[in-house]
C-alpha cells in the first residue's frame, strides 16, 4: 500500500503539472481547455523526437546520467519541448481562441472549438508516429531503490518528482514576486478592474497560455520517461485533469496541484482492488462526488 | 486650468442611449460632484469619460487633448484615473499588490509615489501583506483609491465612493477625497450622498433621465429649495 501511495504521488505530480495550466486559464479566461491534455502528448512527442531523432543525427552522445535512463539528449530535449509547447499553446489561442472571445462566442462554441482542437493535435501526432506505444528504451528496467515499507522506487521517479517540485516552486516564485505574476493573479480575480489599472491584459493572456502549455509539456514529457508515449495519452489524461482542478477550486494554482496529487494517488491505490483499467472510472467518480458535494472545490475557487 | 472636458456626449449600452448631450468641465484642483437620482445616468457618464463606454456623440478631451474613443488602459497613461463603485479591488491580493498593480503601467521607480499614497492612507501601510479580500467595505474604498492615485492622475474619477458605507466610514471617505484634492488632484464623484458630497464640491451637476437639467456652485445647489426639493429628497 505505501508503495502504490508513492506511485500514485508520482502519477500525481504529472496530473498536477497539467491541472495547474488548465485552472490557470480558466482563472483568466473563464474558458475550459478541452485540448490541455493532448498538449501534453505534444509535449511527449516533441521531446520523443529530438531524443530519439533529431539529436543523434545532430551526433549529440548518447550517454546517460548516474542511474537515469537518460542523459545529455534528454537534459537538452526537455526545456526545448517545454518552449515548443508554449508556443503551440499561444498559437491555439492566437489563432482559434481569441477571435472566438472577440466575436463573444458562448461558451458551447468555445467548448467545441477546444474539443476540435485536441482531435487535430492528437491526428496530427497519430500520423507521424503511428498508433503504437513508445517507449525511449524498451526493454530495459533500470534497478529500483529499496526504501523502507517495501517501497520501491526508480531513480527515474526520484527525478520527475524534483522536477515537478522544483517548476511549481519556480512559478511559485513567478506568481508572488514578478510584476507580470502579480498582474496575472490580478487578472484571474477581475480582468475589468485589470484593465481600468492599465494592466495589458492581453500580455497577461499570452503569459498565461506559454506557462499553461509548458507546464503541460512538462507533465507529458515525465509520462513519457516514466510510463510510455501514446497519441492518446494526453486524451486519457483529461478526466483526471478536470477531476484534480475542480476539486482544488477552479481558477486556484495550489488547490490544483494538491488536486493532482490526490487523483494520482486515488488512481494508483484503486488497482489494489479494481483492475487497472478502471482508474479513468475513478477519477470519474471522484469529480462526479465533488461536484455532487462541493462544487467549489476543497479550497475554494470561483464559480462559472 | 480646464483639465477635462466632455462636450455633448450621448452614450449607453449597444443600441439603447442613457445619456443625452452632457457637458461637464472640470478645472485644476477643483472638485465636481454629479449628483442626481437613482438611474440618472451618473456612471454611465464616468464610464463614457473613461473610455468603458464608447460614446455615440461627443468630444472627449483631458489637459487639451481629445481622448474620444480610447481604451482605458490607454487613458490611465494621460492622467486620469477611475475607480469603479463596485468590485474596484484586487481581493486575493495584498493591500500591497493592489497599489503595486495600480503602478502597472511605470517603468520608473514608483517607490516615493507608494509611500506618499500609505501617507494618505496610514491604516493601508501598517496592513499592506494583508489579502484585500478580509477588509472592510472602508478599507476596501481607501485601496481602491489608493490604487487608482499610483499613476499620480491629474484627474480621478469617483464612481459612488460612499455606497454601502456606514455613516461614520462615509465621513471619513468624504475627508479622504478632501485630503487627495489636496494633493493637486482634480476630482469629479459621482454621488448618491448628494448633500455630502455637495459641502466638499467646488460645482456640481445635477442629472436626471440622462440629462444635465441643473449646475451651480456646491453651496448654491444645496441653498437652491427648488433643486433641493425635486433632486436632493426635500
Amino acid at each position: 500500500m505505501a508503495e502504490l501511495i508513492v506511485y500514485g504521488i508520482v502519477l500525481g505530480s504529472i496530473i498536477a503539472l497539467g491541472a495547474i495550466g488548465l485552472t490557470l486559464v480558466y482563472g483568466i479566461l473563464r474558458f475550459a481547455n478541452f485540448a490541455h491534455g493532448d498538449l501534453m502528448t505534444a509535449g511527449a512527442f516533441i521531446a520523443f523526437f529530438l531524443v530519439t531523432g533529431l539529436f543523434p543525427w545532430l551526433g549529440i552522445p548518447d550517454t546517460t546520467f548516474g542511474s537515469l535512463s537518460f542523459g545529455w539528449r534528454m537534459a537538452l530535449a526537455f526545456p526545448i519541448a517545454m518552449a515548443c509547447v508554449a508556443v503551440v499553446s499561444i498559437l491555439l489561442d492566437r489563432i482559434l481562441y481569441r477571435p472566438l472571445r472577440l466575436k463573444r462566442s458562448g461558451s458551447v462554441i468555445l467548448a467545441m472549438s477546444a474539443l476540435g482542437a485536441s482531435f487535430i493535435i492528437r491526428m496530427i501526432v497519430l500520423i507521424l508516429w503511428g498508433a503504437d506505444y513508445r517507449l525511449y528504451r524498451p526493454g530495459v528496467l533500470r534497478p529500483a531503490i529499496q526504501l523502507p515499507l517495501e517501497i520501491k522506487i526508480r531513480p527515474d521517479q526520484i527525478f520527475l518528482l524534483l522536477v515537478v517540485l522544483t517548476l511549481v516552486i519556480l512559478l511559485y516564485l513567478f506568481l508572488q514576486r514578478t510584476k507580470m505574476g502579480k498582474a496575472m493573479r490580478a487578472t484571474s480575480d477581475n480582468m475589468e478592474l485589470a484593465r481600468v489599472s492599465g494592466i495589458d491584459t492581453e500580455r497577461v493572456i499570452i503569459w498565461t497560455w506559454g506557462i499553461g502549455g509548458a507546464l503541460a509539456g512538462a507533465g507529458g514529457i515525465l509520462y513519457g520517461i516514466d510510463v510510455q508515449l501514446h497519441g492518446g495519452m494526453g486524451w486519457n489524461f483529461l478526466l483526471p485533469l478536470f477531476a484534480a482542478t475542480i476539486l482544488g477550486g477552479i481558477g486556484n494554482m495550489y488547490g490544483a496541484l494538491i488536486g493532482g496529487l490526490v487523483m494520482g494517488v486515488a488512481q494508483q491505490v484503486s488497482t489494489a482492488y479494481l483492475l487497472p483499467t478502471y482508474k479513468p472510472a475513478v477519477a470519474f467518480i471522484v469529480m462526479i462526488v465533488i461536484l455532487l458535494v462541493r462544487p467549489q472545490g476543497i479550497f475554494g475557487g470561483r464559480r462559472a | 486650468m480646464r483639465v477635462l472636458e466632455a462636450r455633448n456626449l450621448t452614450s449607453g449600452y449597444g443600441e439603447t442611449d442613457i445619456l443625452h448631450d452632457v457637458s461637464i468641465k472640470l478645472d485644476e484642483k477643483e472638485i465636481v460632484s454629479i449628483i442626481g437620482p437613482n438611474g440618472a445616468g451618473k456612471s454611465t457618464l464616468l464610464k463614457t469619460i473613461f473610455g468603458i463606454l464608447r460614446p455615440s456623440q461627443g468630444v472627449i478631451e483631458l489637459q487639451g487633448e481629445e481622448i474620444t474613443g480610447l481604451s482605458p488602459d490607454k487613458i490611465v497613461r494621460k492622467g486620469m484615473s477611475y475607480v469603479p463603485q463596485v468590485d474596484n479591488v484586487f481581493p486575493s491580493l495584498t493591500i500591497q499588490e493592489n497599489l503595486e498593480m495600480g503602478a502597472f503601467v511605470r517603468t520608473d521607480d514608483y517607490r516615493d509615489r507608494l509611500q506618499e499614497v500609505y501617507a494618505l492612507f496610514p491604516l493601508l501601510k501598517e496592513r499592506r501583506n494583508q489579502k484585500v479580500g478580509s477588509l472592510s467595505g472602508g478599507q476596501r474604498q481607501m485601496v481602491a483609491m489608493g490604487r487608482a492615485l499610483m499613476l499620480d492622475p491629474k484627474v480621478l474619477l469617483l464612481d459612488e465612493p460612499s455606497a454601502s458605507l456606514a455613516p461614520l466610514l462615509v465621513e471619513m471617505i468624504f475627508e479622504k477625497i478632501v485630503d487627495i484634492n489636496k494633493t493637486g488632484v482634480a476630482i469629479v464623484v459621482v454621488e448618491q450622498n448628494a448633500r455630502e458630497t455637495l459641502k466638499i464640491s467646488d460645482r456640481g451637476y445635477v442629472l436626471a433621465m440622462g440629462r444635465k437639467v441643473f449646475e451651480d456652485t456646491g453651496k448654491a445647489i444645496l441653498e437652491n429649495k427648488e433643486v433641493g426639493k425635486l433632486y436632493l429628497g426635500g
